[in-house]
């Protein structure tokens, strides 16, 4: 495939997997963002190639996994409401709440219907006048920009019975909040390519400076996902700390004008929670007044309500790079893909659901 | 492609609840509907059951088919309900001989629709040689069904020389699928409501008895395993058979044969082709000697053109599937917790 196949080159990856190879002198640990990266290294099988003294620690860039369980709740008991239909992209339905899940939900009776796009819940909405469709609007800067178009359209067509659940949680702030724990391991960063194609770089460059960081704006594919490394490795070897693009070929300095005005039109920043992590200032956002009648929270006057994660569940030290998967009590014993506990259980690509595939590959036992 | 016979006059246009009544109704909707269509020594008699003749080792199976839409690119419920069954003895080594035929009919479905899949089963079960001997046909009300679901039941003859079980399967076999994989899944995505995407993609459902029947002409018990990876994809199937045995399998990403256009609609929904389901191939584990031979066998098929050596079988990580990379990574391809689910992230 055109601009796949080239990325995907075989003597590409063994040149450069040579070179970090020959390059590394040190342990260093470098996190990637997305969950995209994550999915990319675990699907090519690219951990398996790095040197033992590199370490990648899956970071939180995987939105459902830190969607918080309050909201998870929420959503079901929206989807539980007669005259409501809840949308979803598709894996955010098996992601457990407190109780259960969507996919469990729409099991027990919920209406829960999953699309491939917010402009999809639309089109379900203009179908179903009798019926208020929610949105459960997941997802980094990438999704922001079709999840607010979703609401200009709806503001445009007069569509009355469409709102959305936001659960926009943001990049920049959640390195920080990683960084500036005294404890965190983390010794470089591959940003997320896709939430850079539409906020650009410049966010990162204080990030960089302040924390002494190397940061490279990375892609997903196999060579996108080893260039990304083996610049980072290639700065932390010689101590420096800029911000770099490997990703040129999708990401501009300045990001996407547009998409960016059309978030700024929808939506304002504000506090968000992260599932595991707990509140960082100013990470996510939320649908600004000027189209409060598109917000489900409003709409339907849901409050605040406190859930509480499962007490043995550690995967906010997991997603801080802190703890491995294998430190935790409930590691392939009560948390399995099966019975997941925590979100990096639920994908395939979440940092504990990787180890727990990955240990039975070694023929390790998974007890640690 | 709509099938050309045009819909028996009647004066009704939907299934309705007295069709399933076993009245009047059920009656006519039987006589110029499954009876009309499907007509041979068997049905003729319009009995309870049949009486058919079968001496020797007899394989029996059954599938029920719910697919949704009804109605997709390459075909329809019919051949799925025929060739998934016919699919299935194949996958015992059986030629399928007699099939029985139980469709649940929704309320208000379209006679229209019904008329074409009872002319679809008709054609599928012709070209893989099968009688449908007796069936059953039921109406439930509206918004109890999804417009038609189908159970059909097969029962075949064992070739003489064969000797399929996973039991069977040890280190150093070789994994064959006999095409191209996750067409017909991804065909069906394609039409699936809320998620429809244009696309050129057909199902390749159709029987593979013929094939499974030269292989063991050919090669006997060194065919170990056979399986047809329907639900669940290649993925699922692989590791069924390795957790069952005990065994490792490696699989070589270059080598699963898959069309430019299913990898590419994957890759854009998020979805992994191992984990897609097909219909029209299968899997063969099979002695090592005989490996390239099953290989240029299939290829004489028009259907087994894309036959491809996938993988091994291995005494490493037992239980288990590991997939050795295009780019020379592995991982692992683990057992789906439930449905596939398209990523965002």
């Amino acid at each position: 495939m055109k601009y796949l196949t080239e990325y995907r080159d075989v003597a590409l990856v063994q040149e450069y997997v040579r070179r970090i190879h020959q390059l590394v002198t040190k342990p260093w640990s470098i996190m990637e963002i997305c969950g995209g990266q994550t999915h990319g290294l675990v699907k090519n099988g690219i951990l398996e190639m790095l040197p033992e003294q590199v370490t990648m620690v899956h970071g939180p860039g995987c939105p459902v996994c830190v969607t918080p369980l309050h909201l998870i709740d929420d959503a079901i008991a929206l989807a539980y409401q007669p005259g409501i239909i809840l949308t979803s992209f598709g894996d955010m339905l098996r992601v457990p709440g407190s109780k259960e899940s969507l996919l469990e939900a729409k099991a027990n009776g919920a209406n829960i219907q999953m699309v491939y796009s917010p402009l999809d819940a639309l089109k379900i909405a203009q179908k179903n006048p009798d019926k208020e469709v929610v949105f459960f609007a997941v997802g980094f800067e990438t999704t922001a920009p079709a999840n607010a178009l979703s609401v200009i359209q709806a503001a445009a067509l007069d569509l009355n019975n469409y709102s959305i659940l936001t659960s926009h949680v943001l990049v920049p702030p959640a390195m920080e909040a990683i960084l500036s724990d005294p404890e965190t391991r983390v010794d470089g960063f591959l940003a997320a390519g896709h939430v850079c194609t539409i906020m650009g770089m410049e966010e990162y460059y204080p990030i960089a400076e302040k924390y002494r960081v190397p940061i490279v704006v990375t892609g997903f594919e196999p060579i996108d996902l080893l260039i990304g490394i083996y610049e980072t490795l290639k700065q932390l070897e010689a101590g420096s700390y800029q911000v770099d693009n490997q990703y040129a070929r999708v990401v501009q300095f300045g990001g996407n004008p547009q998409a960016k005005e059309i978030i700024g039109k929808v939506f304002i920043t504000s506090d968000r929670i992260w599932r595991g992590i707990g509140e960082i200032p100013g990470s996510g956002y939320e649908v600004d007044q000027d189209f409060s009648g598109y917000d489900a929270r409003i709409k339907f006057a849901l409050g605040h309500r406190e859930v509480p994660e499962h007490p043995e569940c550690i995967a906010g030290q997991i997603l801080k790079g802190l703890r491995k998967p294998i430190h935790c009590g409930q590691f392939g014993k009560g948390c399995t893909p099966e019975h997941p506990l925590g979100a990096p259980m639920v994908s395939s690509e979440g940092a504990c659901a990787a180890y727990y595939h990955f240990a039975q590959m070694k023929n390790e036992t998974i007890n640690g | 492609m709509r099938l050309q016979c045009p819909v028996p006059k009647m004066d009704f246009d939907v299934i309705q609840l007295g069709h399933g009544s076993g009245g009047l109704m059920t009656h006519r909707l039987l006589k110029s509907g499954v009876f009309e269509v499907l007509q041979n020594e068997f049905l003729r008699e319009e009995h309870d059951g049949s009486i058919v003749d079968l001496t020797g080792k007899t394989a029996i199976t059954t599938d029920s088919f719910v697919v949704s839409p009804v109605f997709f690119p390459g075909g329809n419920i019919g051949d799925l309900a025929i060739n998934g069954t016919v699919n299935d003895l194949a996958m015992c080594g059986a030629k399928p001989q007699y099939l029985t035929l139980a469709c649940i009919l929704e309320e208000g479905f379209a006679l229209e629709d019904y008329w074409e899949i009872l002319l679809t089963i008709r054609e599928a079960g012709k070209a893989a040689g099968v009688q449908i001997v007796t069936g059953d046909t039921k109406v439930v009300e509206k918004g109890k069904g999804d417009g038609i679901f189908i159970n059909t039941t097969g029962i075949g003859l064992v070739h003489p020389q064969a000797d399929i079980s996973v039991s069977k399967i040890r280190a150093g076999d070789v994994v064959v699928v006999s095409g191209l994989v996750a067409s017909h899944g991804m065909a069906i995505l394609s039409v699936r409501e809320g998620l429809e995407f244009e696309t050129t993609l057909k199902s390749d459902t159709a029987p593979v008895h013929d094939m499974v029947w030269a292989l063991l002409d050919q090669f006997g018990p060194e065919i170990r395993f056979l399986r047809d990876p329907t639900r669940g994809g290649l993925a699922s199937t692989l590791n069924e058979a390795a957790s069952q045995r005990k065994i490792g399998i490696q699989l070589e990403q270059n080598s699963i044969p898959m069309l430019d256009e299913v990898e590419g609609a994957c890759e854009l929904l998020g979805m992994d082709p191992l984990y897609v389901a097909n219909e029209g191939i299968f899997i063969a584990i099979v002695a090592p000697e005989i490996a390239d031979q099953t290989v240029a066998k299939l290829c004489q098929f028009p259907q087994g053109k894309h036959a491809s050596i996938i993988g091994r079988v291995v005494n490493n990580h037992p239980g288990q599937v590991v997939l050795n990379s295009s780019i020379g990574g592995k991982r692992v391809v683990a057992m789906l917790a439930g449905e596939q689910l398209p990523r965002i992230c």
